[in-house]
This record gives structure tokens, sequence and C-alpha cells, in this order.
């Protein structure tokens, strides 16, 4: 199995996932996806799961989980793309993913990375630590 | 037992119109709406072909077990009766009323002709009892079937009409929804509302209440539901139309929806409206735009 490519766009990254998960895959994942955020001080991350028509609990837990990682290292981190049935299976299964954010579509991924970089760099926006 | 029938069989044949005429006035009697030409005829007629049909299937059939293929013209009499009744809104009972109201006439004509011979009198009327329950129950059967279609129709055109998705503004949906909210209703609510965001491209829903009576744990759950899917879409939603009572049963439940609630569709769309950055000014004001 291929690693999943990490393209840079300004400072983003954007990741698209195509193939399935599997353990190795996603935390090579991880790894790659951290340490690039560091190198290239990304302040963004967007994850594609546009291609994806099935996701369980374990892409649920991959995807709060790079959320979680990129929020220390102060990147904000939208899913986009995601499919209406896609929605309403993790919805039943109960995974809200109510740490990450969503958007619909690259381009409202990217607009709303924007928003958040910023209001954290108004002079008045307080860090919620 | 072929030779007993005939002899009330051959009573019906003589003294047909009398018969008939009794039975159509018995009819009208219980006949509690009023009496509307066009149904009337449609009764007499229906009378008329019952007794006909009655004759000609008891003198073809060799029993009176009604499922059996003489009986085949009679049944599709009385499913196009049921039919008829079930569609004009008669209850089941007025319905059934068709067949049994025959019982007093025939059972009088019975006792006119045979009063001086008890058992045979006895005999004839049982026979004659044991078949009109019999087609009575039939009605009621072909009543019933009917009924359940057009229950199932309704239940099927309901769910279509009532989930429509509204475009308000550009990127603005609204869910207006009415009547109680079930798993199967929210299934294509939701389906509705999340496949309209991905043609739309919108970023707010507003998800209307007004026309659901009441909001419990199950319907609660279903909104959070539909709320957390359209949030994984990219969509955020506000809640509208909520009113003061629901207010007060969603706090006495311990509800918590974990979605901004507004008391009005007006306000949520004003909302809305922040939100993408968008305003609505008075033109006639023009000077007041700036502030």
């Amino acid at each position: 199995m291929g690693e999943i490519p990490i393209l840079r766009i300004a400072d983003c990254l954007l990741v698209s996932i195509q193939v399935d998960m599997h353990d190795q895959l996603a935390l090579a994942l991880q790894d790659d996806l951290t340490r690039r955020i560091v190198e290239d001080r990304a302040r963004g991350v967007l994850i594609d799961i546009s291609a994806l028509d099935l996701v369980d609990s374990f892409i649920g837990r991959m995807l709060n989980n790079i959320a979680a990682m990129s929020r220390v290292l102060d990147a904000v981190t939208v899913v986009v793309g995601m499919r209406p049935e896609v929605a309403i299976t993790l919805v039943e299964l109960g995974l809200a993913l109510t740490g990450v954010r969503t958007a619909l579509n690259v381009d409202k991924g990217l607009a709303l990375i924007r928003g958040a970089i910023d209001a954290n760099q108004r002079p008045d926006a307080r860090r919620k630590i | 037992m072929v030779e007993t029938q005939s002899v009330a069989l051959a009573l019906i044949g003589k003294h047909n119109d009398s018969l008939l005429a009794d039975w159509i006035g018995l009819q009208q009697q219980v006949e509690t709406r009023g009496v509307d030409p066009a149904r009337r005829t449609q009764m007499v007629e229906y009378s008329r072909q019952f007794l006909h049909e009655l004759r000609r299937s008891a003198e073809a059939g060799q029993s009176d077990d009604i499922t059996g293929p003489d009986w085949a013209p009679m049944r599709e009499l009385l499913d196009s009766v049921s039919q008829a009744r079930a569609t004009q809104g008669y209850s089941a009972g007025a319905t059934a009323t068709f067949v049994f109201s025959l019982k007093e006439p025939l059972f009088e004509l019975l006792r006119r002709e045979l009063g001086r011979n008890p058992d045979q009198l006895a005999e004839q009327t049982w026979n004659a009892t044991r078949l009109l329950d019999r087609l009575g129950l039939y009605t009621v059967e072909a009543y019933q079937t009917t009924r359940e279609a057009i229950i199932g129709r309704q239940q099927q055109e309901l769910l279509e009409l009532s989930t429509p998705v509204v475009e308000l503004w550009e990127g603005i949906l609204a869910l207006p929804l009415i009547g109680t909210l079930d798993s199967a209703r929210t299934q294509i609510v939701m389906e509705s509302l999340l496949q309209r965001i991905v043609t739309s491209g919108a970023e707010i829903a507003i998800i209307d209440i007004t026309g659901v009576p009441t909001v419990d744990t199950l319907v609660a759950q279903h909104l959070i539901k539909t709320v957390s899917a359209a949030r994984l879409m990219g969509a955020d939603c506000i809640l509208s139309g909520i009113r003061p009572q629901i207010a007060q049963t969603i706090v006495h439940l311990g509800l918590e929806l974990n979605v901004v609630s507004k008391a009005t569709m007006a306000d949520a769309l004003g909302l809305a409206l922040r939100r993408t950055g968008k305003a609505i000014v008075d033109r006639s004001r023009p000077a007041e735009q700036g502030s």
C-alpha cells in the first residue's frame, strides 16, 4: 500500500483520502501530517473524504485524533466533502465528530480556515486552552 | 337442502318487486345522511342487482358456500358496493346494513307465506339468516380492504408532501416540519435536506418546528440527528418556531438540543443573513444605511 499524499496550499495542508484506511495507513498518515504541520508551519489542515462512500467508527476516531493533534500544533482541521449517506450513517452510529469542523467542499473549507486564522490573529482574541 | 332452499327462492322471485320496495324503504329509514338523489338511485340499483344476483347465484350454486365460483358475480357486486360506500365516507356498520336490512322484509315475507308450517318456516329462516350473515360479513371485509388501501395511499402521500426543503436565500435553506416526527419521516427529512445542501451549497439550514405538535425525547433525538448530519456536511442549523409550551416541555424533560434556537422563522432568517454577511435595509430611509 502506498502512502496518502499531503499537498500544500499556501499555509494549509490538503489530504485527500481515496483508499480504504487500515491501522498501518492511519498511523502513517498521523505521523506524516504532524511532521508536515511542524515543518511547513501550516495553520490549517483540510481532509477531503468525498471519495469515501463508507466511513466507519475507525475512520471517525482517526479524524477526531488528527483534529486533536492539529489543535495541539495550533492548526485548524476541517473535514470536507462528506457525502449525505455517510453523514446519515455516522449519525446513526452515534459518531457526531463533535471535535472536528466540517465544510461542504474544499473552497468552503479554505474559507473556514481563513476565518478561523483571522479570528485568532486579532489582537483582542483570547486563545482558549 | 336444495329443495327447501328453492322454496324461499321461489318466494323471492314471486314477490320480487314488493320485497325490493320494502327493503329500499327500510334502507332509507336507517339512512341518517341527507337523501341525495344520486345516492338514492345508486342504492336502488344496487338493491335490485343484489336480489337478482342472490336468486341467480343460489339457483346455480349447489351449496351456500359464497366463496365458490357460482357466487363470483355476487362477490363482485358486493365489492363495488363496499368500494363506493368506503369512498363516500360511510361507516363499516352503515355499509353492512345494506345486506343485513334485507332480513326484516325477507323474514316478514317468509312468515306471511309459510306461517302455517312452523317447521318449514324455521328452516327457511335459518337458511336465509346464514346466507345473509355470510354476505354481510363479506361486505364488511371488502369495506375494510378498501379503507386500508385508502389509508395506505394517504400515508404515502403524506410522507411525500410533508417534507419540502425551501431555499429562502442564496445559501440559506428552510425545512418547515409539519406533523409528528417518527423514524421513517426523519430519515426522509434528513435525506432530502442533505441532498439539497449538496446541490445548493447552503451553509445554513433553518429547521422550523411550528407544525410539530409535541416535542418529546424521541422527537428531540430525531432533531439532534438531523442537526448533527447537517453539521457533518458543513451546514449549521438554526431551530425556529418553538412555541412557549414546547420551550417549557424541553426544559422539563431536560433535553439538550445543542443548537441555536429562535422563537420565529423571521428571527432565524435575520440571524442567518447576518452570519452570511448580508443585511436587509429599509430603502425609504437611505440616510440610516451607514449607521
